[in-house]
Formats: structure tokens, C-alpha cells, sequence
């Protein structure tokens, strides 16, 4: 037993002060039960019991008919390409937009090892733009784009595009100057381009992590593409909204199975990608 | 030489992958800047300006950025007590079947991402912030039950053994032996945790979850783009405040 016996009780000199947190603790939370109409009663209730039961008994066995599956299949295949297409337009943005944000190619910085004041004040807006591309979630931005461009995977991959080409032009900067400086520097003092000096002085330095980066990156792209069809973006997101809202519960089961499968390979793949090239 | 070829035959698959990608979408992205669709688009784009701040919408934009709040507070909360009781199973605790199924649970439990588990709480709790509560409660639960059992593994074993050995039950001997170690990590995984659900709950709505999510969903679908822009410049502030929040914290206190 925890406590053996009142007078045991009284010698645990913290017990006093723990009480007091803990009902200062639900003072504060009992707001938040009641926003969130916390009330477990509603998952008893007879109806929604009914109806979730009725949805749960449909769980097993899992759709397996030729029609079904290779809908999924196509929908798998989808919903990696969402993926691959976006990141790959992602690069487009994020590339010129990490060479304009990062401190590593400052020319003012070669005298006093500091950029100039205006200099940085140049590059703040390109640092502003990168924290708003990815300040918005993908799914927000999917949700504006389906509503823009139409249903199906196009507002998937743009959502995708521009979220993580704020994500990654924020990362590739920061890379660029976490690598050592001198090369790009020597490089510019002797007069080249800053564009040379980003290839032959930043690039072959940088490339092993930018290119890790980038693979963790795609993979967490395809847990995102997931989940985009919620919106009407395609893939197997919009598969699986479909078969909950028909209470096809088998359905729902085999695309789950198929989504741990995918996220399990985009891992291993993206281990694999990384240990090869990086 | 054979690292080489190795690298070139990797480098020309993701470019033949790459390629793939875009054929099989069939996307026609030069459409996007073909004949009226640019304009079309722009028109759509400049319907959300100016964001309506009518004092009516601003109040019910706090309400739904503090239901948002309530949301991910609640439901991480929930998530650790959960996570709690089940990694006390996961970290073999209390015998090896009990170990690999409570695994098997948390697996589970954390490889369903957040707004599948919304649109599933949404046909057993019906819809609403409730909804949005379980499932994030739910996926965190897996997400912290591995953390905190990986904790609980890691944490010596000495001082719980040292109130065993005085005679101390084994409940006394985990609560002043062993909790103490690992409560500062539960603390400092669950916060982490919060910060990200907070930017999950803003989202979750668009199942039907409650919170802001679900107001920008709603006014989209009523074409109410000005009031969506207000919802969308709402979430903008609140990630950009838990960024600034938990980066102070982190520089206070780490």
C-alpha cells in the first residue's frame, strides 16, 4: 500500500504542496472541460453506441475484392507522387529563396566578419516570406487551393510546394552557414561570383546534410499527402474520408493497413536513400 | 569507381521517379497560367481582402481560438495519463505479454495520424470540440506512452530498490523512488508534445472537430472569404506565438 497508515501519511513532507498543485491544476482546467464539452457520457449514449458499434462490427475482414484494391493501389500511387511532385517544386522556390536569406554569401561580410546592417535588412524580407510559406499548415493551404484550382491531387502537390519550400529554404540557409565559411570566402575575396563561390565553396561541403534533409523531408511529405484527400486533394486520404463517411468499415481497415505499409516503406526507403547517397 | 556508379544509379532513379511522378499526376501546371485561369485565381485571391473585423466575428474568432486552445490542452493532458498507465506495461514492468501488447497498442494507437482518429471521434462522440479532444488524446497517447516507457527504462534503479529493501510496498517504492526520476522528462515530453497538438487542433476542424479549423472550413464553404482570411491570419498568430513562446521557454530554461 501506498500509505500505510494516517500517521505514515503526515510524514511525507511534499504532500502538502502537491495537493496544492493539484487543485490549482483543476482550477485551471475546468475551463477547458467545459469549451471542449468534455462529457464521456456522449460516447455511451445509446445512439452514437449504436452507430459506432454497428461501424465497428463492419471492421473485419478487411475489403479485399479485386475492384477495391486496385483502386487503392492507384490511390497509393497517387498519394507518393502528390508527395515527389511537390517536394520537387518545393526545391524550385526553396533553392533561390535559401540563397537570398542565408548570411553565408554576404559580401559585406568579408571586412568585418559581420554582414552590414542593410545588407541584413535585405535579406529580412526573404526571412519574412519563408516564416509565412510555412506558417500556414499544408492542409489549410490544400483547403484554399481545392476551392482554386478544383478537386484532386494538383491542390494537393501546391499545398505541398509551398509549405515545404518555406520549410526547407529556412533549413537549406541555415545549412549554408553552418558549414565552415572560409572556402566561400577565400573564394570571393579573390574575386569570383557569388554564385562560384556558393558551388565551389558552400555546395560540396553542405551537400551531404542538405541532401539528408531534403529525403527526411519527402518522407514527411508523404505522411502529409496522406492525409490531404480529408480536403478533396486526392490520394488515399480522400479514399478513406469517403469509406467512414459510407460506414464502410472494412473499407477503412484496409486503407489504414495500406497507409502503415506506405509510411513504413517511405521510411525505410528514406534510411536506405540517406545512407547511399548521404 | 563502383561508389560512383552507385550513387549516379541512385541519383538517375529519383529523377526517373521524379518524372514518373509528375507524368502519372498528369498535372498540367502551365494550365494554371493558361488563357483565364491566372485571372480567375487572382479575382479568388483578392476576395479575401479586406479581412472582415467586424467586433461580432473577432469575439467569435477568440472563442474559437480559445476552444482550439482548450482542445490540445485537454486532450495532451489526457494523452498523458493514458500514456502514463500504458507505459508502465510498455517498460516491462508488469510481465512480457502485458509488454508486447501494450507495444502492439501504442503502435497502433500513434501510426493512425490525428485526423483520421477526428474523423472516426466524429461518428462516436458526434461532432464538435469533444470530438477533437479524443482524437488528439489519442494519438498522443501513443506518441508519449513509448517516450515515457523509454524514460522509464532508462532511469536507474537504485532508489526504488534501496525503498524496496527497507520494506517498502512496491506502488511506495515507484512513487518515491522511481516517479521522481522520470517526472521532470513526462513534464518536459508533454509540453513538447502540447506545442505541436496546438498546431493539429487548429486544423482538426476541418472534419468537424471544432475550433478554428472548423470556422474556416464552414465560411469556405459559404464563400465567406473575408471572414475565412480572419480565421486564417488567427492560426497564423497563435503558431507564431506558441514558436515564440516555447523558444523563450526553451532559452530560460534549457
Amino acid at each position: 500500500m501506498l500509505l500505510a497508515s494516517p500517521a505514515a501519511a503526515s510524514r511525507d513532507p511534499a504532500a502538502l504542496p502537491r495537493l496544492f498543485i493539484t487543485v490549482l491544476a483543476v482550477a485551471v482546467l475546468w475551463p477547458g472541460l467545459v469549451i471542449t464539452e468534455f462529457a464521456p457520457a456522449t460516447l455511451v449514449d445509446p445512439r452514437n453506441l449504436d452507430v459506432f458499434s454497428r461501424f465497428l462490427a463492419g471492421f473485419w475482414p478487411p475489403e479485399t475484392s479485386p475492384e477495391f484494391l486496385a483502386l487503392l493501389g492507384k490511390a497509393t500511387l497517387e498519394t507518393l507522387a502528390m508527395a515527389t511532385a511537390g517536394l520537387a517544386l518545393a526545391l524550385l522556390l526553396a533553392i533561390p529563396l535559401s540563397l537570398l536569406a542565408s548570411r553565408a554569401l554576404s559580401v559585406s561580410a568579408l571586412l568585418t566578419g559581420r554582414p552590414s546592417r542593410w545588407a541584413s535588412a535585405a535579406r529580412y524580407p526573404v526571412r519574412l516570406l519563408l516564416i509565412l510559406l510555412r506558417s500556414i499548415p499544408e492542409i489549410v493551404w490544400a483547403l484554399l487551393f481545392v476551392r482554386a484550382v478544383g478537386l484532386g491531387p494538383t491542390a494537393g502537390v501546391l499545398a505541398i510546394a509551398i509549405t515545404y519550400s518555406g520549410m526547407l529554404g529556412k533549413v537549406y540557409a541555415e545549412i549554408y552557414e553552418s558549414v565552415d565559411q572560409r572556402p566561400a570566402r577565400a573564394l570571393m575575396q579573390a574575386g569570383s561570383s557569388r554564385l562560384a563561390a556558393f558551388f565551389y565553396g558552400v555546395l560540396p561541403a553542405a551537400a551531404q546534410e542538405l541532401m539528408s534533409y531534403t529525403i527526411y523531408r519527402w518522407e514527411c511529405a508523404v505522411r502529409a499527402s496522406v492525409i490531404m484527400g480529408f480536403v478533396g486533394a486526392g490520394g488515399l486520404g480522400q479514399m478513406i474520408d469517403l469509406s467512414i463517411r459510407m460506414f464502410a468499415g472494412g473499407e477503412v481497415v484496409s486503407i489504414l493497413l495500406t497507409f502503415l505499409v506506405l509510411v513504413l516503406l517511405a521510411d525505410q526507403l528514406s534510411t536506405l536513400l540517406r545512407r547511399r547517397l548521404a | 569507381m563502383s561508389r560512383r556508379l552507385e550513387a549516379l544509379l541512385w541519383s538517375s532513379a529519383i529523377i526517373a521517379a521524379l518524372i514518373a511522378s509528375f507524368v502519372y499526376l498528369g498535372m498540367d501546371l502551365l494550365g494554371l497560367f493558361r488563357g483565364d485561369s491566372p485571372e480567375q485565381m487572382l479575382s479568388y485571391a483578392q476576395s479575401f481582402f479586406p479581412p472582415e473585423t467586424s467586433p461580432d466575428w473577432l469575439s467569435k474568432i477568440a472563442r474559437g481560438a480559445l476552444e482550439t486552445l482548450a482542445i490540445s490542452a485537454i486532450g495532451t493532458l489526457l494523452a498523458a495519463l493514458a500514456g502514463a498507465a500504458l507505459s508502465l506495461f510498455a517498460a516491462g514492468r508488469l510481465g512480457r505479454i502485458a509488454k508486447s501488447l501494450s507495444r502492439l497498442l501504442l503502435n497502433a494507437l500513434r501510426s493512425v495520424p490525428e485526423l483520421v482518429w477526428a474523423a472516426l471521434m466524429v461518428l462516436a462522440a458526434g461532432l464538435g470540440p469533444f470530438a477533437g479532444t479524443l482524437a488528439i488524446a489519442l494519438h498522443t497517447a501513443g506518441v508519449l506512452g513509448r517516450l515515457f516507457a523509454e524514460a522509464l527504462e532508462n532511469t536507474p534503479t537504485a532508489p526504488a530498490q534501496a525503498l524496496r529493501d527497507a520494506g517498502a510496498g512496491p506502488v511506495a517504492a515507484f512513487c518515491y523512488g522511481t516517479l521522481p526520476n522520470v517526472m521532470p522528462q513526462w513534464v518536459a515530453y508533454s509540453l513538447y508534445r502540447w506545442e505541436n497538438n496546438i498546431r493539429m487542433a487548429a486544423v482538426l476542424g476541418f472534419v468537424g472537430a471544432g475550433g478554428l479549423g472548423q470556422m474556416l472550413y464552414v465560411t469556405l464553404s459559404l464563400f465567406q472569404q473575408p471572414r475565412a482570411m480572419t480565421v486564417i491570419l488567427a492560426m497564423i498568430i497563435m503558431v507564431l506565438l506558441v514558436d515564440a513562446l516555447s523558444a523563450w521557454l526553451r532559452a530560460r530554461l534549457g
